[in-house]
């Protein structure tokens, strides 16, 4: 009989046991695919940059394979602060970042005037859409032309208004501009498809409700329709912070960061301080990374708040 | 008949082993280049001449994208190193030399007579008294001018002695009253403008200062750096307007269509001129007016070269082609098939080609010295921002003090004094 009792005791400490170790080890099972590659390729090559930016190296290892680089502490980010590129590059980042937020409201309108059942629309979204699915390499160069000195469709229009042609790209105080310009072109594309899926679920029942309650306009955009699309609001404003500080592919077509380094962005003069052509000052690249990952930092960490706090509300 | 084909198999076989036997016998030397079509067929056409002379060595290239080499040189010297590389000299390849990665080479120039043959190239093949490289072929540098926009504007092309400057800012406004560019250029990627502040700092102050302006021995608010500058700012009104937002070739197209009459370049782009329509009787070329009576004329000629590596596996025979590449017999033919210059002095210039033999004629009879270009000479990140400066300068000429402020700046820094 004591036998029985301890046989009986025995099997739910062991099936808790089984149970345990299932619930323990199974998500992180599921998890380790994922886990590793992340290490691999993202947190590995973080820690990895902000190594390099404590060095002074020009990429290159001597004949038996040794690191040449020299250990110069925060001598990098000391050189930072008094580079006048750098400061350039910071404030370009600024603008991008600023003027690269005009996509929510006109995308936003875009989408709403797509809105609507009219024979044909399907075509009109898709052209509307059109900018997103091509290249930004391709973006990059329609752009280039169409303000090219001499031949560009920009350059005659402003050529035969005001009497004397203006090369966007070759003056220094609207490049950048210029460049979120052609920026902003497949970026608004990107809010408006958002949107548009957003405006798809926007109950029917409540726009009805606020009709009857006498809302139109203004008010039932703002009162009614955003709040319900606050979820597309959200993806909307992370891409777009993302596709600003991120921005390289245009800076790099349309004026390789001229003239003079004046539309060079973060992005784009780590490139040139690590990987061009005068540059192979690693350390100094991984130290602009460094700095622009931190200053990304700041906006992941907020939509991680958020969404967290999303999570743990429900 | 089955015997027949038998033994014709056997025959076969028998041939292709001893002829992959003979193969095994060579010696193998590797060389990685990065040659365009031209060039590349050129080079294979030296390399069959070579191994015709030594049957016992196969010479075997890898050749590279010409971009993609910048950053796949930096890769194999240290990973898989070929016995032969191509690169550039002076500065450029300094590099290279100090990681200990390029070998001392200067047996080679000894054993073969090259500081008289390649004298010259001296200079720019030498480190810290030892040759790391053979420069096998350069290109001048000068003033291809427009005839028909000379004729356009009602201005006498210059002949074959060119022009002084006072004349040539003279032919500048006359032009500019025509309507037509006096000098172009397409300065976005910023190294044709360096070529045009090259030549009036050489013509200016001389080979010399030149030399030490690029490595940093000199002020950027020196007396002598203003006089550049304002030599430049005399040049700067008559330049073609929006030049940072144009590539070279851009502005080849304007010169081409009459549109410029004076273009600052190197002689590769000849053949975009000619593309263009221009022929030898509209085309013409001048070395750059002297500004300072009396200087020594030195010129610009940025020279193409050939390393040994350290991690060769052959070098002794990877020597033997070296030595070959600098001969005279090899640059006449290389460099005829191109359309450049030869480095040694006893090769031979096509004669039919004005504009090589006009540059041949040119940097021969040059006594001030032959420069490489500001981005060779200087260090890599002191001459981005010196071009950079130059670049800025031609736009807001007004911002001078400002650009020199920041190129002394950048100076002090990289040459601590």
């Amino acid at each position: 009989m004591a036998q029985a009792i301890d046989m009986t005791a025995a099997t739910p400490v062991q099936r808790s046991a089984r149970r345990w170790n299932q619930r323990t080890l199974a998500p992180w099972l599921f998890l380790a695919p994922g886990l590793f590659m992340f290490t691999v390729y993202v947190l590995w090559p973080i820690i990895q940059s902000i190594t390099l930016s404590f060095y002074d190296w020009n990429g290159l290892y001597n004949q038996d394979g040794d690191f040449t680089g020299t250990f110069v502490g925060m001598g990098n980010y000391a050189e930072l602060m008094t580079d006048p590129a750098f400061e350039t590059s910071l404030w370009n980042n600024l603008k991008w970042l600023v003027l690269y937020m005009a996509a929510l409201p006109i995308g936003l309108f875009i989408a709403i005037f797509l809105n609507q059942t009219v024979r044909g629309i399907r075509l009109y979204k898709s052209l509307f859409f059109f900018p997103f699915v091509i290249s930004q390499v391709v973006v990059g160069l329609i752009f280039a032309w169409f303000y090219a000195p001499n031949f560009g469709l920009f350059y005659l229009l402003t050529e035969a208004v005001t009497g004397k042609g203006t090369a966007i790209l070759a003056e220094p105080d609207l490049v950048t501009y210029g460049i979120i310009l052609a920026g902003l072109w497949p970026q608004i594309a990107y809010v408006m498809i958002l949107y548009l899926t957003g405006l798809n679920n926007v109950a029917p029942d409540q726009i009805e409700a606020a009709r009857l309650d006498g809302a139109k306009g203004w008010r039932m955009l703002w009162y009614v329709v955003l709040p319900q699309l606050r979820p597309a609001t959200f993806i909307a404003v992370i891409v777009t912070v993302i596709g600003a500080l991120r921005s390289f592919d245009l800076v790099s077509i349309m004026t390789s960061g001229g003239p003079f380094g004046e539309s060079r962005v973060l992005s784009y003069y780590m490139y040139e301080m690590a990987l061009g052509e005068f540059g192979f000052r690693m350390g100094y690249g991984a130290a602009i990374a460094v700095v622009l990952f931190a200053i990304m930092m700041i906006f992941i960490s907020g939509f991680i708040w958020k969404m967290w706090r999303d999570e743990t509300e429900r | 008949m089955v015997q027949k084909k038998a033994g014709a198999l056997a025959l076969v076989a028998a041939l292709l082993m001893s002829t992959s036997a003979f193969a095994q016998d060579k010696r193998v030397v590797t060389w990685n280049a990065d040659y365009d079509p031209i060039p590349l067929a050129a080079s294979e056409a030296l390399i069959a001449d070579f191994e015709a002379a030594n049957p016992e060595i196969d010479v075997q290239m890898t050749n590279f994208d010409h971009e993609a080499y910048k950053n796949a040189i930096r890769n194999f010297l240290t990973a898989d190193p070929p016995d032969l590389a191509n690169w550039y000299a002076a500065n450029r390849m300094r590099p290279f030399v100090e990681a200990g990665l390029f070998a001392d080479i200067s047996d080679v120039w000894a054993n073969n007579g090259l500081t008289e043959a390649l004298a010259a190239s001296v200079p720019s093949s030498t480190i810290d008294g030892k040759q790391y490289a053979i420069p096998y072929t350069y290109y001048q540098w000068g003033i291809y001018f427009n005839r028909d926009a000379y004729t356009a504007a009602g201005v006498t092309p210059p002949g074959p002695e060119g022009v002084n400057w006072a004349d040539f800012l003279a032919n500048c406004e006359k032009f500019k009253a025509a309507g037509i560019d006096c000098v172009t250029t397409g300065s976005s990627a910023l190294w044709p403008v360096a070529g045009i502040f090259d030549y009036l700092s050489l013509r200016t102050n001389g080979y010399q200062f030149h030399s030490d302006l690029a490595a940093g021995k000199i002020s950027w608010t020196s007396p002598e750096a203003r006089a550049v500058f304002a030599e430049f700012a005399k040049l700067q009104p008559f330049v073609t307007e929006n030049h940072a937002a144009i590539d070279w070739q851009d502005a080849a197209a304007i010169f081409v269509q009459g549109k410029a009459a004076n273009y600052v370049m190197g002689n590769f782009a000849v053949a975009n001129f000619k593309t263009g329509g221009m022929t030898n009787d509209n085309l013409g070329f001048m070395v750059f007016p002297e500004i300072t009576p009396g200087l020594a004329r030195a010129e610009e000629a940025p020279t193409d070269t050939i390393h040994l590596t350290s991690g060769a596996k052959n070098p002794e025979d990877a020597k033997t082609f070296l030595a070959y590449m600098a001969s005279p017999e090899a640059q006449s033919k290389w460099n005829t098939a191109v359309g450049q210059l030869p480095t040694n002095k006893n090769a031979t210039v096509p004669a039919e080609d004005p504009f090589l033999t006009a540059g041949f004629e040119a940097l021969s009879t040059s006594t001030g010295g032959i420069a490489q270009f500001w981005d060779r000479d200087a260090d890599a990140e002191y001459a981005k921002a010196g071009m950079e400066g130059f670049q800025q300068f031609l736009v807001q000429p007004e911002k001078l003090e400002e650009i020199l402020e920041r190129l002394e700046q950048t100076r002090l820094r990289l040459f601590p004094q």
